[in-house]
């Protein structure tokens, strides 16, 4: 898939920004508006594979060297962590907590340990999308 | 609309059926995928359609739709998803290494003819 | 949890650590480690023994099921401290001498010791559960860790082939067991054996007595190889020697023993305990011993002469049962059986443990255990030689060893048999007497083959693989150890009466022991010329005789058919069942993915169809629905056309271009129907799966149609109506009866009071059901690591002829 399209990479980088950050957005927004850990890792993965349609696969390894499957691990990792973590403090299983602060510049702000959670489930969308299509690419 | 609604799942679900049950490989993963949606539009049906406003506290609505099957549906897109990455990937190894995609042949019964 | 309870699950325990002590301890023989379990449990098990002499229990319970009235209840009386001392001991002498006999390095030591220690916990849980389910659990322990022991060289055909086989009987009685231990439960309304036999007299009048009796007897007799369920145990000797001295003569295989004598109290009164178990064990202790003499491997004899003496405990145990219908203790002639009955398995444990140590060294020390090539080691190996002569004495019995006195109470006893008007017994009394009789000829035959054909005779060494030589002090600790109990039991054989003996029968026969009574169970040496005598004397006159003119006879064993034998039977039964369930699974597992889609449809419509139609479910009513707006009916368009376009498709590009539209449209209904997050979740899967259809697209197969027939395509047809007519229908009924109000209130109501979201579908997700989200992202994991091993792992492998394609 190789391809010397200057206006298509030009064009890609930018709107790869473009959409890491709208789905960076979207998982932040995903407690109040629509969104979520989901949708957010979906969409960035789908960046990635921008990226991979406008570049190749070793120019894209060479701007994101980590290895996709660790990330699987370290989504789950976050996932079950926070679930587990409320056993630390004596309350059943996949309790969760929050709060509000107020903090300056931003206001009232909330902190979730959902939002850890959903964290997890960020990083284990984008690992599986990018390695089930990185796979397939590369044995091409 | 609820009626139509599950007359066209019913459809979907029939279309996915016969896909299922053809041949090549390549009709019944598209006929899993179809079975997924047909799920998805029942599912979402069984919870009352247009029955209020997005289920977002933001829209201060008087009523919400029901948000259960919305996130049932959600895991199962996603879900769905991995079965048809698996399921792609098993069909073209498969045809990679036996060179058919026709089902009759890939019964892998040779010690019985 | 006990010191009882840790007890019986410190093997176990110990199991777990076994492979580590291989690992860090290499060095040093696994064995060592092991031995220390066993020598502490015995030492422990000892100190129980005062309690026991006075007759008193102990009990101990720990909760397992409460609900279901299950406990972990440990008790130990008399014949269960017996038995854990066998288990106990004789389980140290033989790891003890697994250490000579098993090499460091050429075995894979730590599967065998943790199969032992296995074995020895689940022994333990046998003989001291007082509750039947905690009892049977542990009793299918011993089953599948024999079933590991037997086939520890797995390599070899025979050990498969044995250990499947003691597997499948020994299993096979097993659950018959189970069935009686719930039959007896239902009837008692307790799992306790102690509370079973309180009730014992209410029991046998009951309907279910007799079925419960038989089924639990089904259990005690393929465990402890009785006739005709002895098959398996001539086979089982594959196992390594040290099992076999264990497991398959000294403990597992009186398990089934165990079973009756602790089930006595419930069963015995009745008269067909008597007859069943009686007779079994006559005709068991006559046929096998009768076989061992034709056998020519030296463990094949020891294996049908242990079937023998099990037979014979058996039948004294059953002949015991007489004794429960006197009134008073002193004339009481039958509790000799009984007593004679435990003695004999004490004397039996040493001295068939020692042989079994004996032909280990022999087939250690030459390479073989084939009467034929073996003979001339006495010189070679004295002390080898004096060991067995004392075991095969003993076993004869011959005095002054053990096997003498309890062999002559167990003559005395069917003797005695003459004399009972009970069970119409006066017709066949004389019988028993015969063919006791006749067994310890035999017996007394085959325990000459052991030691002269090996000892004595012309010395072949060509026929032998290895020089033979006496085997090192360490293969010769254990067996000495137990001819010295031999010859120490036979000349005090009051040693044991009042410690061990008389405890354990007073726990098989409680009830006819008064309060504040013991049993008298003084063992003579001498008592006259006495009839048992008399029968002893004849046995070894005769037996010499046969012994000496063995060839002329020995022309009878071909009078019996060779195809008809139980093996015969076993292995023509196992064939056909092999045959036919493959026969009938190749009939319905064709291999085509269609037959089994077809099956899953056609069941689908037909229960789903028949609920529908048997219980009028169909219902409609459309009051409650939306109004149907423009949009959506020309959504709806669209979507049937993509679908119909999928499947007229002649090309694979247009066929995942429309199914990429179906998901688009899908998108847009959730778009409609308020429902923001799935809306954009579909779009951007929709694009994602899209765009893998697309890069799998080099390698898939052209969309061929493959040629379906039309009358394939006509059922596919029908089918594929079905299933979307029963949907249709489904999910119209279920519209149109609202059967309860929707729990969705809740989530809308604490969606911002409890979990501080506003958005309810990511609440629900990663709150309130944040467990399905656990598990999706799990098998997200799962199916990408499934894809990459896919992919991967051929490239490593089939390398070059892959990628060239």
């Amino acid at each position: 898939m190789k391809t010397n399209d200057v206006i298509f990479q030009t064009v890609a980088k930018v709107v790869f920004f473009m959409i890491i950050f709208f789905a960076i957005h979207l998982f932040f927004a995903g407690h109040y508006y629509p969104g979520g850990g989901f949708v957010g890792g979906l969409l960035t993965a789908g960046a990635i594979v921008l990226l991979l349609l406008a570049f190749d696969i070793k120019t894209v390894q060479h701007g994101f060297p980590l290895d996709f499957k660790w990330l699987i691990g370290i989504g789950l990792l976050f996932s079950a962590g926070t679930a587990t973590g409320s056993l630390i403090f004596n309350v059943p299983f996949f309790t969760h907590a929050y709060n509000y602060f107020h903090l300056p510049l931003f206001g009232k702000t909330s902190l979730h340990t959902a939002m850890l959670f959903d964290l997890g489930v960020y990083f284990v969308v984008i690992g599986v999308t990018m390695t089930i299509i990185q796979t397939i690419g590369e044995s091409e | 609309m609820e009626i139509l609604m599950c007359i066209v799942a019913g459809l979907l679900f029939a279309a996915a059926v016969y896909l299922m049950l053809s041949k090549s490989l390549l009709r019944i993963i598209i006929g899993t995928g179809l079975l997924s949606h047909g799920t998805h539009l029942m599912l979402l049906t069984m919870g009352g359609l247009k029955t209020g406003a997005a289920p977002v506290l933001g829209e201060h609505a008087a009523a919400y739709t029901d948000p259960i099957p919305q996130a049932l549906i959600l895991t199962a897109i996603v879900i769905s998803f991995g079965v048809t990455a698996v399921f792609l990937v098993i069909a073209y190894r498969a045809y990679q290494e036996l060179g058919t995609d026709n089902m009759e042949q890939l019964r892998g019964m040779e010690t019985d003819d | 949890m006990s010191l009882l309870h840790w007890a019986i699950l410190a093997p176990f325990i110990m199991a777990v650590f076994v492979p580590f002590l291989r690992k860090k301890a290499a060095t040093i023989h696994t064995g060592w480690f092991v031995l220390i379990l066993p020598v502490v449990l015995f030492g422990i098990f000892l100190q129980y023994l005062p309690v026991t002499m006075n007759n008193s229990s102990i009990i101990q319970t720990a909760s397992w099921i409460p609900s279901l009235g299950i406990n972990f209840t440990a008790y130990v009386d008399g014949l269960s401290l017996l038995f854990v001392l066998l288990i106990t001991g004789i389980g140290a002498l033989v790891v003890l001498y697994s250490i000579y006999y098993l090499s460091k390095t050429k075995e894979s030591l730590h599967h065998f010791y943790v199969y032992l220690l296995m074995f020895m916990g689940a022994m333990l849980g046998v003989v001291l559960s007082d509750n039947v389910v905690t009892l049977y659990m542990f009793w299918e322990f011993t089953s599948i860790s024999s079933f590991l022991l037997i086939a520890y060289w797995y390599n070899r055909d025979r050990s498969r082939y044995g250990a499947m086989k003691s597997m499948l009987i020994t299993v096979f009685g097993g659950l018959m067991m189970l069935g009686g231990f719930l039959v007896l439960s239902i009837m008692g309304d307790t799992f306790s054996i102690r509370e079973l036999a309180a009730q014992a007299p209410e029991l046998n009048n009951h309907p279910l007595f007799l079925l419960a009796m038989i089924l639990v007897l089904l259990g005690a007799f393929t465990k402890s190889a009785q006739f005709p369920f002895y098959i398996w145990l001539p086979d089982a000797m594959e196992a390594p020697t040290p099992v076999s001295a264990y497991l398959h003569s000294a403990t597992m295989v009186k398990a089934g023993i165990y079973l009756v004598a602790r089930f006595s109290p419930i069963f015995a009164f009745s008269g067909y305990w008597f007859w069943i178990v009686g007779a079994v064990g006559l005709f068991t202790m006559l046929w096998a011993s009768f076989n061992a003499v034709k056998q020519t491997d030296l463990k094949g004899i020891l294996a049908f002469s242990t079937v023998s003496q099990l037979g014979l405990i058996m039948s004294l145990l059953g002949v015991g049962a007489a004794s429960l219908h006197f009134e008073s203790l002193d004339d009481n002639i039958f509790t000799t059986a009984v007593i004679a009955a435990v003695f004999h398995l004490i004397n039996h444990a040493t001295f068939k443990g020692s042989l079994f140590m004996v032909v280990g060294i022999i087939d250690h020390e030459t390479g073989t255990r084939d009467i034929r090539r073996l003979g001339g080691l006495m010189s070679l190996m004295p002390v080898t030689f004096t060991l067995s002569i004392i075991g095969a004495f003993s076993m004869a019995g011959l005095p002054p060893f053990n096997g003498f006195l309890s062999k002559e109470m167990f003559f005395l006893s069917m003797i005695q048999l003459m004399e009972l008007n009970l069970f119409n017994v006066e017709t066949w009394a004389v019988l028993f007497p015969v063919m006791a009789w006749i067994g310890s000829v035999f017996t007394f035959i085959y325990s000459m083959i052991i030691v002269f054909k090996v000892f004595t005779g012309k010395f072949q060494p060509e026929k032998l693989e290895k020089k033979p030589h006496e085997a090192p002090v360490g293969l010769l600790v254990s067996p000495s150890i137990l001819a010295v109990l031999v010859a120490v039991f036979g000349l005090f054989p009051n040693l044991l009466s009042y410690s061990l003996i008389q405890p354990a029968a007073a726990a098989i026969v409680p009830s006819i022991i008064p309060p504040g009574e013991h049993l008298d169970v003084h063992i003579s040496f001498w008592h006259g010329f006495s009839p048992e005598l008399w029968m002893t004397i004849g046995v070894i006159t005769v037996g010499i005789l046969l012994y000496k003119f063995m060839p002329k006879w020995t022309g009878i064993y071909d009078y019996f058919p060779g195809k008809v034998t139980l093996n015969q039977f076993y292995n023509s039964g196992l064939y056909a069942a092999e045959r036919g369930s493959n026969a009938i699974t190749n009939a319905y597992m064709t291999g085509f993915i269609r037959s089994y889609l077809v099956y899953i449809f056609a069941f689908f419509i037909a229960a789903l169809g028949f609920a529908i139609w048997a219980k009028d479910a169909f219902r409609y009513d459309a009051s409650a629905a939306a109004p149907i707006g423009l949009y959506e009916v020309s959504l709806i368009f669209v979507l049937l056309a993509a679908t119909i376009t999928i499947l007229l498709a002649k090309s694979r590009l247009t066929s995942i271009i429309a199914l990429g539209a179906v998901g688009y449209t899908v998108s847009l209904f959730f778009v409609i129907f308020r429902a923001p997050d799935l809306a954009l979740t579909q779009l951007v899967i929709e694009t994602v799966s899209t765009a893998l259809f697309l890069l799998c697209f080099y390698h898939l197969p052209k969309l061929s149609r493959h040629e379906e027939k039309r009358r394939f395509q006509a059922g596919n047809a029908i089918i594929a109506a079905g299933v979307g007519i029963i949907v249709t229908l489904i999910g119209i009924s279920a519209h149109s009866s609202k059967l309860f109000a929707s729990i969705n209130e809740y989530y809308i109501e604490n969606t911002y009071k409890k979990a501080g979201g506003e958005n309810m579908v990511n609440v629900i997700l990663v709150d309130f059901r944040g467990f399905d989200t656990l598990f999706e992202i799990a098998v997200l994991s799962v199916a990408a690591l499934g894809i990459y091993g896919l992919i991967k792992l051929r490239l490593e492998k089939g390398g070059e002829t892959n990628e060239n394609e």
